[in-house]
């Protein structure tokens, strides 16, 4: 029997005294064969990216290894010198990052940071590896090598820029290659022909994969063999189609249970409901500023046109720079459009001045994307929740009476309120910034991709909780994401944005089932995982575990 | 008090704590220890220390005792170190405040505004305006004002600027909070942190200035200052050097106890150098 390329044997990492558990990893093994594709997936805190760090001698040093080995093709890695582990790195494993944006330097052309790989293990001559170089960028599928080759980080798109990553990962031609959530930070389009390429990569050259995702949308689309990790344990491993379709462990179960499904739910009926929220000819164009040449302009929203009744979800869907976000701030007035009407039930909001519209304001709420940065460090959640209706002109103590009910409404313990956000998970700050737009019982919701930043498991939770909230108060929500099957789940219409222009507008099942415009057909193709996994968010989660 | 804890661990920071502690003790014991006023003339001039018991640090050129001069120098320094600073912030908070919020022409022209000011030379700015308004503790106080807070507005306006588009200060701008209150309640508390370790580093500049001033002869003429002390000795450093020694050893203390003060605030007050001192 062949040896694999890589064995992690009874691998346990020690965590500082202080942290919340003794263990990042315990008694952790896997071995990966040549030219196989190992996905580990975890949620956030699994030990998932400490593995990857492990096993390049990049562990913060806070953490130490407590036992085991990291075996490469035989040779333990932990127990060689710095020295020696520097020349294994690049060399005999390659790396992949998430951050396309951070991981390649700023002020150094591509060409000259993929000749570094080979200059810092003194492979090669200087002419050799510029050949060389130029021939890596071509195999990553990249247009006009030389031109590329030329060009600094900032002219390429972020798809681009994780293509160069993968060049230089591949430059010595490693045995084994870790993409550490390489696609995360991508557009489902640009994620897809990633995916693709690392696999292409992997025949071609019989490299080893191990790759370490959340996404089991991505495990089906790359996985050979796929390990669970729960705090820090491995809890499952088998093939991909084992673990996809007949999942043994109960953690595997819930993950895979909590990924939202492609197919929509039947459709709600809305007959009869009025009109609550109707945005018409919505633009809005960016100009760059400059003292002696006109700026550049980008029209982030071009012309949008869109209603919602009450109780009704539509949602917004677009990669990275449609425009999105653009329209969920512009109906919010957080940023002034250049034309076009709001109107919420009657009120036309858009002529308003902001003091004018500020009394209006507990009409249209906002839920934010990232719970960590929308709530004040410095303020209780009662407060942060209280802060609206105390400007709106509710009474201090009645507001804060009112958060208490609203914490108990939205999963959590009513004496939540004395507490500061640090204090509280992803999930539960996000419930907190639920209540606090609900404080104002505003007929209109707008939700920037508010679960976008959670684990699988909380996200499930989060958006049973909108549905059951939406139930309940007749909300009319505007759903802004760039998930599709998140969209596939909560929406009952989608419209699909690209350039600052809505291309396409159905109801979610015709979409999915005919779509009529090319980019939604791209968009739809390109969702990891496809119809392999998924499932529906069912509203009973919701009041189920307010833990999260 | 995680807070508190970096900044005990921070041992600079603790001996500038203790130091400064000591500075504050001697302002407050002086018209207890030496009632009388520190201009008096009690003894024989040029009086080495130690040479009379009653005048541990001996006397100046005009008999005047310099423990005296010395304790109720350093209420006069604290006192304007501490008040030059209040004004500047004062000056300098509300404005970088509302040139970062606001942004556009409220932003160029609150700029341009402190550039005029930043341009020229502090202390040769006040000087001219000690001199202008005739030296008194007031006009002291007012000049080390005007020329320290530029750099306040800059500060405050480059972390307004970064906070304001945070999520939590939209999400109070969509619950319909007034725009005052954003800035008061979701803005400005989260800025506390570098406006305070500026300001003890502030402190101590606005100390030295004073000195500066007073050895200038443009210190206010009816209080004992450590700037004066120095000036007045400076003639006479060769044959009695304890005249000028002494206030220079107390302001170069009372600098570096601010700055071992303002290091360590700095210290505790990022999250991350504190995460890593309690390995």
């Amino acid at each position: 029997m062949t040896e694999p390329v890589l064995a992690i044997d009874r691998l346990s990492l020690a965590l500082p005294a202080l942290a919340d558990r003794p263990f990042a990893i315990q008694d952790l093994s896997l071995s990966l064969d040549r030219g196989e594709t190992l996905c580990v997936v975890g949620e956030s805190g699994s030990g998932k990216s400490l593995t990857a760090l492990a096993t390049m001698g990049l562990l913060p040093k806070a953490v130490k290894p407590a036992g085991g080995a990291i075996r490469l093709a035989g040779r333990d890695l932990l127990s060689l010198s710095e020295r020696q582990m520097r020349d294994v790195r690049g060399r005999e494993i390659g790396m992949i990052f998430q951050e396309p944006m951070t991981s390649l330097n700023p002020v150094m052309r591509v060409r000259d940071q993929i000749a570094e790989t080979f200059e810092a293990h003194g492979a090669l001559d200087r002419r050799r590896r510029m050949d060389r170089t130029i021939e890596l960028i071509t195999e990553v599928g990249l247009p006009d090598p030389a031109a590329i080759a030329r060009a600094y980080p900032h002219e390429l798109s972020g798809g681009q820029r994780q293509r160069v990553m993968i060049a230089m990962a591949l430059a010595l031609e490693p045995k084994l290659i870790i993409a550490d959530e390489p696609t995360t930070a991508l557009d489902v389009t640009t994620q897809a022909q990633i995916l693709k390429l690392i696999d292409a990569l992997r025949k071609k050259h019989g490299t080893a994969v191990l790759f370490i995702t959340h996404d089991f949308g991505v495990v089906a689309e790359i996985a050979d063999r796929v390990a669970v990790l729960q705090h820090g344990i491995r809890v499952e491993e088998g093939t991909a189609a084992e673990v996809l379709r007949n999942p043994q462990h109960d953690y595997t179960k819930r993950l895979l249970a909590a990924v939202p499904s492609i197919v929509p739910p039947p459709p709600k009926d809305l007959a009869g409901e009025p009109k609550a929220f109707a945005v018409e000819n919505l633009t809005k164009t960016y100009k760059g500023r400059g003292f002696f040449r006109k700026g550049r302009e980008v029209k982030a929203a071009d012309g949008v046109s869109f209603s919602i009744q009450r109780g009704e979800t539509l949602g917004l869907v677009g990669e990275s720079g449609s425009g999105k976000s653009t329209v969920g701030r512009c109906v919010m007035r957080l940023i002034e459009p250049d034309d076009g009407s709001i109107r919420i039930g009657d009120l036309s909001i858009r002529e308003l001045s902001q003091a004018q519209f500020r009394p209006m304001r507990r009409r249209i709420q906002m839920v934010f994307q990232d719970p960590f940065a929308s709530l004040n460090p410095r303020r209780t959640v009662g407060r942060i929740i209280a802060e609206g209706p105390i400007a709106q002109g509710v009474p201090k103590r009645v507001a804060l009476e009112q958060a208490r009910k609203l914490l108990d409404l939205v999963g959590l313990q009513a004496n939540a309120a004395d507490r500061y956000p640090h204090e509280f998970s992803g999930g539960q700050r996000q419930r907190v910034g639920i209540a606090r737009a609900l404080a104002l019982e505003p007929e209109v919701l707008v939700a920037d991709e508010p679960v976008s930043a959670l684990d699988v498991s909380v996200q499930a939770q989060i958006l049973a909780l909108m549905q059951d909230l939406q139930k309940r108060l007749g909300l009319a929500i505007l759903f802004v994401t760039h998930d599709l099957r998140v969209a596939a789940q909560m929406c009952d219409r989608i419209a699909v944005m690209q350039r600052g222009k809505i291309v396409e507008l159905q109801p979610t099942a015709e979409l999915f089932r005919s779509p009529q415009h090319a980019y939604t057909r791209a968009l739809l193709a390109a969702v990891p995982g496809g119809q392999d996994v998924g499932s529906r968010i069912d509203a009973a989660v919701a009041i189920g575990s307010p833990a999260a | 008090m995680s807070f508190l804890r970096g900044f005990v661990r921070n041992r600079g920071a603790l001996v500038g704590a203790v130091v400064l502690l000591v500075v504050v003790a001697a302002a407050a014991a002086a018209p207890l220890l030496y009632p009388s006023s520190p201009w008096r003339m009690v003894s024989r001039p040029f009086l080495a220390p130690l040479a009379l018991d009653r005048f541990p640090l001996g006397t100046d050129a005009l008999g005047r005792d310099v423990a005296s001069g010395l304790l109720h120098g350093a209420r006069v320094s604290l006192l304007i170190g501490l008040v030059s600073t209040a004004v500047a912030l004062l000056i300098g908070v509300p404005l970088g405040a509302a040139s970062g919020y606001f942004g556009g022409l409220v932003d160029d022209v609150c700029m341009r505004f402190t550039e005029l000011f930043q341009t020229v030379p502090s202390f040769a700015l006040a000087v001219v305006l000690v001199a202008i308004l005739q030296p008194s503790i007031a006009s002291v106080v007012l000049a080390i004002a005007i020329v320290s807070w530029p750099p306040v507005a800059r500060l405050v306006r480059g972390e307004v600027l970064s906070l304001r588009s945070r999520d939590y200060v939209q999400a109070a701008v969509t619950v319909g909070q007034r725009t005052s209150r954003v800035i008061l309640v979701q803005v400005l508390p989260n800025t506390l942190g570098p406006i305070i370790v500026m300001a003890s580093l502030m402190i101590a500049t606005a100390i030295l200035l004073e000195s500066s001033l007073s050895f200038l002869g443009l210190g206010d003429p009816n209080l004992m200052s450590w700037g004066y002390m120095v000036g007045a000795g400076r003639t006479r450093l060769i044959d009695a050097w304890w005249i000028s020694f002494f206030p220079g050893l107390a302001i170069l203390l009372t600098v570096l106890a601010l700055n071992l003060v303002g290091e360590g605030l700095s210290d505790a007050f990022n999250p991350r150098l504190a995460r890593e001192g309690r390995r």
